[in-house]
């Protein structure tokens, strides 16, 4: 079976949270549950005393199902939906790894 | 021409599914935020939301939506909603003694007392007050003066320090309504459109319109364009995300904004960097302002800005490429040096020539909002035989409101009573009495009011006070003597658009989607029946009912001719304006080519300004509390407090009651650097003590260098549900409007302290 995940565009999620809340909505998770995380990197100022180091990292939990039933309809993981900084890509693992050698630079893939 | 736009490939308005869900659209104004209307697609069965997506056939917000949409039946169906209209004795204001009544009860209330004030003290004693976001505060002022009768509408905004100012700065010194970043918003095919050009640079000072979306602009909009190459300059205290993605960050000292306007302008100039044939033919003044600004250079604004000169030399290089664009946010009005840092950055991309071309600064057509001095009637409009109705009944059409006198300018630009003024009124009852309040869409206690407890003691000493709002705000438990139960904007029927038509974009329906819970109304509907009671047989059009009144109003828009049920059909529309609007005769009242203005061109030196007394071209004002202006206050609060950043999970002092949303931001923070917090024994996630010469309020410590050493950032509107409704939900204990200085606003009434107070921190005890 071909493997999917989410590829992240980590130089423009905005760490919104609305992947946090959709998927919560999508799988009714309680409070203190979480589907998908947004983890913070930085923010630091790097060695070159002017550019930031600031990124945000969101990442899918083990019983992330990728949004299975939605997928099967056509529709794309919740999370995918509404993030408003439309940086998440739901495909396969070949696709997403060609979309992030075109990306070249702050992106990373999760599976759950 | 203007033009309005549907999606005819949208799908219908109410889609129903095999188990008797329905999928039915609708635009968004609230659960905390401005008029957006971002695209929902609402599942609702037997008449309950059962939840709520984004709607991929908005041509704006794409399906995307924050959490505060998100979280929809969180809020909708929240167990502190207000269900019932409600009565309190007045003895009893602060305690939670509430009784339920009926909605005639609750109604012919207000009635009495209104009637009863307006014949013990006329109808200047009535004010009608209101808050920002949610779409009802587009009526506040035409329900203050047609159903009210009175020009007491009340922003209580200290300074005004929201939109207004920026506004004046554009109309006296541009001809122009708002003016905003191109945004390819109007266009159906946004970004695509081959008469859009993409930005090279956007300048954004003292903004973060991610998280604001300010007054109508959908802020990740940023985001689309600098993914179509767009590049960032920022100008802002805080290492914001943006100010990350930026090519330069220019971190500014809090409240030196003037500054570093005038070192840009002294370089565009020098430099030669302006467009000679722009200057020439579409400007006046220039000479004069090349004049002023020619000793303002980078090292002298370094040194108050702490900007670095070389950053500003290039920021200014960099800004010239054609085209760039401006997004300036409510750090230019939070100053008393507004007006002059509005006209001045203004100025700057006029000269660049990148005004209301493609990718440049969108000039906004006149707006038809009740509220702005230009729309305000002259004439009384009362038909042979009627009853005269509202400011016509008590003859004060062509009246202003309370604090006009002290502040003449404001009657340029708004039609409100001045915001400053109100406090000296409540406190000393001169030169008006307020008898009578009724407030919706607002928690005046929370946000906005600056020194908010003198304000409530003032407001108890008010008569009579009704409030609207969805759940039992601080304001109410400490006011109100009837409260009344509002709908949210599923519950309702309403519109949106982009700074009222002004600028092209969303012209969205708000429908009521969902069976209402408990008796809420809208605040419309709320408006219609006092006028039923006021004026039982007006004849008036458009008042039968929110539908009629919503048709009326969209009729004063430019080549808008439609009803709500026609937009409500198609949920979503996009109006379109014309770029170079100037060439074309469309900005001035006789159609003549040219700007708003009495030159007919934009005025970098503004008679208007001249005219109201105030210096004709920019100027720096120190900040009046800074170490320099008050060395003796800088010994004891050696910190420069700066506030009201925004987070996605609240709207000012909204959203505090949603579990979901607090799980992500529990309590109100301030950012301190990590230098500074340790110099005080402050770790992460302890309470600290922020104090000022003028109050203190509690926040939690968050230790983080994107401040300077110097500065706190800290977060506003702050009260907390799930404490005690007796102690206000400890509104006073984190209001962080307590630390700001009353009155300490411009020379023409504008701009208050909010984002520069000296103050110092500690653990709290």
């Amino acid at each position: 079976m071909t493997q999917h995940g989410l590829l992240i565009d980590n130089e423009y999620c905005t760490g919104c949270h609305s992947c946090e809340i959709a998927c919560k909505n999508e799988h009714d998770l309680p409070l203190g549950q979480w589907g998908i995380k947004v983890l913070e990197l930085g923010p630091w100022q790097r060695t070159d005393g002017k550019t930031w180091e600031y990124r945000f990292i969101p990442v899918l939990i083990s019983d992330c199902d990728l949004c299975a039933e939605r997928t099967s309809q056509g529709l794309e993981p919740s999370c995918v939906h509404h993030c408003l900084a439309q940086a998440m890509v739901y495909g396969t693992l070949e696709d997403l790894a060609i979309k992030m050698e075109e990306k070249g630079t702050m992106a990373s893939i999760f599976i759950p | 021409m203007p033009k309005l736009h549907f999606n005819e490939n949208a799908a219908p308005n109410v889609v129903k599914l095999d188990d008797g869900t329905e999928i039915r659209r609708t635009c968004a104004a609230g659960f905390g935020c401005h008029n957006l209307s971002c695209g929902l697609k609402v599942h609702v069965k037997d008449g309950k939301l059962i939840k709520v997506e984004g709607d991929e056939d908005h041509p704006i917000s794409q399906g995307r939506l924050c959490v505060r949409c998100l979280t929809a039946k969180d809020y909708v169906y929240h167990e502190d909603r207000i269900l019932y209209p409600m009565k309190r004795a007045r003895e009893d204001r602060g305690l939670d003694k509430f009784e339920r009544i009926s909605w005639d009860e609750a109604l012919d209330t207000i009635i009495e007392n209104y009637q009863k004030t307006v014949d013990e003290y006329g109808i200047d004693a009535v004010t009608v007050w209101c808050g920002t976001g949610r779409e009802c505060g587009q009526i506040h002022f035409q329900m203050a003066n047609d159903v009210f009768g009175t020009v007491q509408a009340v922003h209580p905004n200290g300074g005004w320090s929201c939109i207004v100012p920026r506004m004046a700065a554009m109309l006296w010194t541009m001809g122009s309504s708002y003016i905003e970043a191109d945004n390819a918003i109007g266009f159906p095919d946004r970004y695509d459109d081959p008469r859009w050009e993409c930005p090279k640079y956007m300048l954004i000072w003292g903004r973060d319109p991610l998280r604001s979306n300010p007054d109508g602009l959908f802020g990740h909009s940023i985001v689309d364009m600098m993914k179509r190459g767009m590049k960032l300059i920022v100008v802002d205290p805080r290492v914001n995300w943006l100010a990350t993605r930026a090519d330069l960050h220019l971190q500014i000292h809090p409240g030196t904004d003037g500054a570093l306007m005038m070192a840009l302008l002294n370089v565009a100039i020098g430099e030669d960097l302006y467009d000679h044939e722009f200057v020439e033919e579409w400007t006046y003044g220039f000479d004069e302002l090349a004049e002023r600004v020619k000793d303002c250079t980078p090292e002298w604004a370094s040194k108050i800005t702490g900007v670095d000169a070389e950053d500003i030399r290039q920021a200014a290089r960099l800004l010239s490429e054609k085209p760039s664009t401006l997004s300036m946010g409510l750090a230019v009005d939070q100053n008393p040096n507004t007006l002059q840092i509005g006209h001045g950055l203004l100025s700057l991309f006029a000269i660049y020539g990148h005004m209301d071309v493609p990718g440049g600064c969108f000039m906004g057509l006149p707006p038809t909002f009740a509220g702005m001095a230009e729309n305000v009637s002259m004439e009384d409009s009362t038909a042979e035989g009627e009853e005269p109705e509202g400011l016509a009944k008590f003859g004060k059409i062509g009246c202003n409101p309370a604090g006009h006198e002290k502040y003449p300018a404001l009657s340029h630009i708004c039609n409100s009573t001045h915001p400053d003024v109100n406090l000296d009124i409540l406190e000393t009852k001169s030169p008006v009495e307020f008898h009578f309040a009724y407030i919706f869409n607002h928690n005046p206690i929370s946000c906005m009011t600056i020194q908010p407890e003198r304000y409530m003691e003032g407001l108890r000493k008010v008569d009579f006070i009704a409030i609207a709002d969805v759940f039992k705000t601080p304001a109410i438990m400490a006011l109100a003597d009837i409260v009344l139960p509002a709908a949210t904007f599923l519950e309702k029927a309403g519109y949106c658009t982009n700074n009222n038509a002004s600028q092209p974009g969303q012209f969205g329906a708000i429908r009521n989607v969902i069976d209402r819970v408990g008796e809420a109304k809208s605040d419309m509907e709320i408006m219609l029946e006092l006028h039923r009671r006021l004026y039982p047989n007006s004849k008036k059009p458009g008042w039968a009912s929110p539908e009629d009144f919503i048709t009326e109003q969209m009729k004063g828009i430019r080549d808008v001719d439609i009803t709500y049920d026609e937009l409500a059909e198609h949920v979503i529309g996009q109006y379109e304006l014309e770029y170079k609007k100037y060439e074309k005769g469309m900005l001035r009242a006789d159609g003549q080519p040219g700007f708003n203005t009495t030159t007919g061109r934009i005025e970098l030196y503004s008679l208007m300004l001249e005219s109201l007394g105030d210096d004709p071209l920019p100027y720096y004002i120190e900040p009046k509390f800074s170490a320099v202006s008050r060395p003796d206050i800088a010994e004891q609060y050696p910190i420069t407090m700066t506030s009201g950043a925004r987070r996605f999970t609240s709207f000012h002092s909204e959203n505090r009651q949603i579990a979901r949303l607090r799980e992500i931001h529990p309590y109100p923070t301030v950012d301190i650097n990590p230098k500074l917090a340790a110099e005080q024994d402050i770790t992460e996630g302890s309470w600290v003590e922020v104090e000022s010469p003028w109050g203190s309020a509690q926040l939690v410590a968050h230790i983080t260098p994107i401040v300077k050493e110097d500065v706190i950032s800290c977060d506003h509107g702050w009260w907390l549900p799930e404490k005690d409704p007796e102690h206000l939900f400890d509104v006073f204990k984190h209001n962080v409007n307590q630390l700001i200085p009353h009155e300490e606003i411009g020379p023409l009434g504008f701009g208050a302290h909010y984002k520069c107070t000296p103050v110092r921190i500690k653990l709290a005890s």
